[in-house]
């Protein structure tokens, strides 16, 4: 018990009561002419937030994003998974394994980074699609930029979990479903997408959250559109309201409260 | 089982994907030693100029030097108070046991700009100055978590008849813990400590919040990408950073045969 006082302690003292002073703040409001937080409850903000039109559009376009960021990946990812659970070999198995990880733990800001040297308008994207004949996307700083780094950044969060569940599918079930009449595809359809679904939502779980929080990529990346990070931090920042930054930083948070609790009915929670 | 075709569209699949994962992480390197000052495909010709001008910089000398430092208290706080947690959770069943676990695990499931202002604003609230040591307890609060789950792991998998073999034998408290606990888990220590150096030296949200006027790498690099003016330098940066962050997490795997780095989400 005595082993656990230190690490809790630092715990409860720094962290979880910034989190509840957090929440506390957002039902304050800061005076307009000297910026100074006011520390008197209501709920102005999150009334701001609910009913002015600016934030629905930020809310909408943000969970937008993230939910085509973790459709794109679930698909990249599952032929992925499937070769690694399915087709490959103990040995290059583990060869993939590290492979996915390497860029997952490769500095955060050097793979945003890349992506601005690979789309900007002489990168490598439109000069590879001019040399081969074809006319030059130039997608840099738009939201389909935006996209494309998303779905790379947040690809091995999604890959992991989808390769860790379809590995427990059992050969068994497989091989009855063949000795059952089912094609190859048949079987994939239904025998291995079902199964290895908890692992899917297990890893939309990380590509929808870190979506909805990040900031620094619609900075870098994006066409200077507002998404929900990058609103909170400006107002920190330049328009200095913490009350409402930490009201608007309440809304990623309940979206991933309603899609845990969905998670889990999925039983994603058991692929994690 | 499967057909020819689908296992070569597959193995076509897995190549693409490779590809996609790893071109943009080489092509900085690539641009660091490339002579134009501009920031264009097709490369030009090989140059060390812009690692020397780099090497030299003393601004850059000091960010490195100021995130080395963080990385390294950092380390030493997250190794103590992870690996207490990970002793206490093992050894004692208790209430409200899970909701610890749970709380332990928050500072990497919540997005990073959470744990930063939430801690940014207590900080304003009880009148602390940002510095270097704000700067160090936002790290230490998410690399706790990273040497928790190493350890926790770790003495999971070790038999509990070792440690009552030792009492046994007569061995005190602190005899079994030098003598057994210590050597068992000391590769799983050294693994945490390398994922959470490497953890804080990239960490860019939490530092942008709990940092004063502190200049680490990353905030640097950050500063710099959105300036514009001095890029052929933050290619060499980051290719610098990419090495650091990427070296401990191959050597933790290997002292973990892979589940450590596997098991930490490196969430933001």
């Amino acid at each position: 018990m005595l082993l656990l006082a230190l690490p809790l302690g630092w715990f409860v003292v720094i962290y979880l009561a910034s989190l509840v002073l957090l929440l506390i703040t957002s039902f304050w409001s800061i005076d307009a002419f000297t910026t100074e937080i006011v520390q008197v409850w209501n709920l102005d903000n999150f009334q701001t937030i609910l009913t002015n039109e600016t934030y629905r559009t930020i809310i909408f376009r943000t969970v937008w994003m993230a939910a085509r960021v973790t459709l794109i990946d679930a698909a990249i990812a599952f032929p992925f998974a499937y070769f690694m659970a399915r087709v490959a070999s103990r040995r290059t198995q583990t060869l993939l394994f590290a492979a996915v990880l390497l860029p997952l733990w490769a500095s955060y800001l050097a793979r945003l980074y890349s992506w601005i040297l690979i789309l900007n308008h002489s990168g490598v994207l439109n000069w590879s699609m001019q040399s081969i004949g074809l006319p030059a996307p130039n997608i840099g700083y738009s939201e389909t930029a935006m996209l494309v780094v998303f779905c790379y950044i947040w690809l091995p969060f999604m890959i992991i979990p989808t390769y860790a569940a379809m590995e427990r599918v059992p050969e068994s079930l497989i091989e009855a479903a063949h000795d059952l009449g089912a094609r190859g595809w048949r079987t994939t359809l239904d025998v291995v997408l079902p199964l290895a679904m908890p692992g899917v939502v297990a890893g939309s779980i990380f590509t929808f959250s870190l979506t909805l929080g990040d900031y620094i990529t619609p900075i870098l990346i994006g066409p200077g559109t507002s998404f929900i990070g990058n609103v909170v931090y400006s107002n920190i920042g330049i328009a200095n309201n913490v009350p409402f930054a930490a009201a608007l930083a309440t809304v990623p948070v309940a979206i991933m409260a309603v899609y845990l609790l969905v998670a889990r009915r999925l039983g994603a929670f058991e692929a994690l | 089982m499967e057909g020819f075709w689908t296992r070569m569209a597959l193995r076509v699949w897995v190549v693409l994907v490779l590809l996609f994962l790893f071109i943009p992480i080489l092509l900085i390197p690539a641009y660091a030693l490339n002579s134009s000052k501009i920031q264009s495909w097709p490369l030009t010709s090989f140059t060390l100029g812009w690692v020397n001008l780099t090497l030299n910089d003393p601004e850059v000398v000091s960010a490195v030097g100021l995130s080395v430092r963080i990385a390294l208290v950092t380390t030493i706080f997250a190794l103590v108070l992870g690996s207490l947690a990970a002793f206490a959770i093992h050894r004692t069943r208790f209430f409200g046991r899970d909701a610890i676990s749970f709380l332990l695990i928050l500072p990497l499931a919540l997005p990073g700009i959470i744990t930063g202002i939430s801690l940014r604003s207590s900080f304003t609230f009880a009148h602390v100055e940002l510095s270097i040591w704000t700067i160090i307890i936002g790290h230490t609060t998410f690399c706790i978590v990273v040497v928790y789950n190493n350890v926790l792991a770790r003495l999971r998998r070790t038999q509990g008849s070792l440690f009552e073999a030792a009492a046994d034998l007569g061995a005190s408290g602190l005899q079994t813990f030098r003598d057994i606990t210590v050597p068992l888990i000391s590769t799983a220590l050294v693994a945490g400590a390398m994922l959470a150096f490497a953890l804080s030296f990239d960490e860019v949200i939490v530092t942008t919040f709990t940092a004063g006027a502190q200049n680490t790498v990353p905030i640097w690099i950050l500063a710099q990408i959105r300036n514009g003016q001095r890029l052929p330098e933050v290619n060499v940066v980051v290719s610098f950073v990419i090495l650091v962050t990427i070296i401990p997490v191959v050597v933790a795997a290997r002292l973990t045969g892979g589940s450590g780095a596997a098991r930490v989400q490196a969430g933001r």
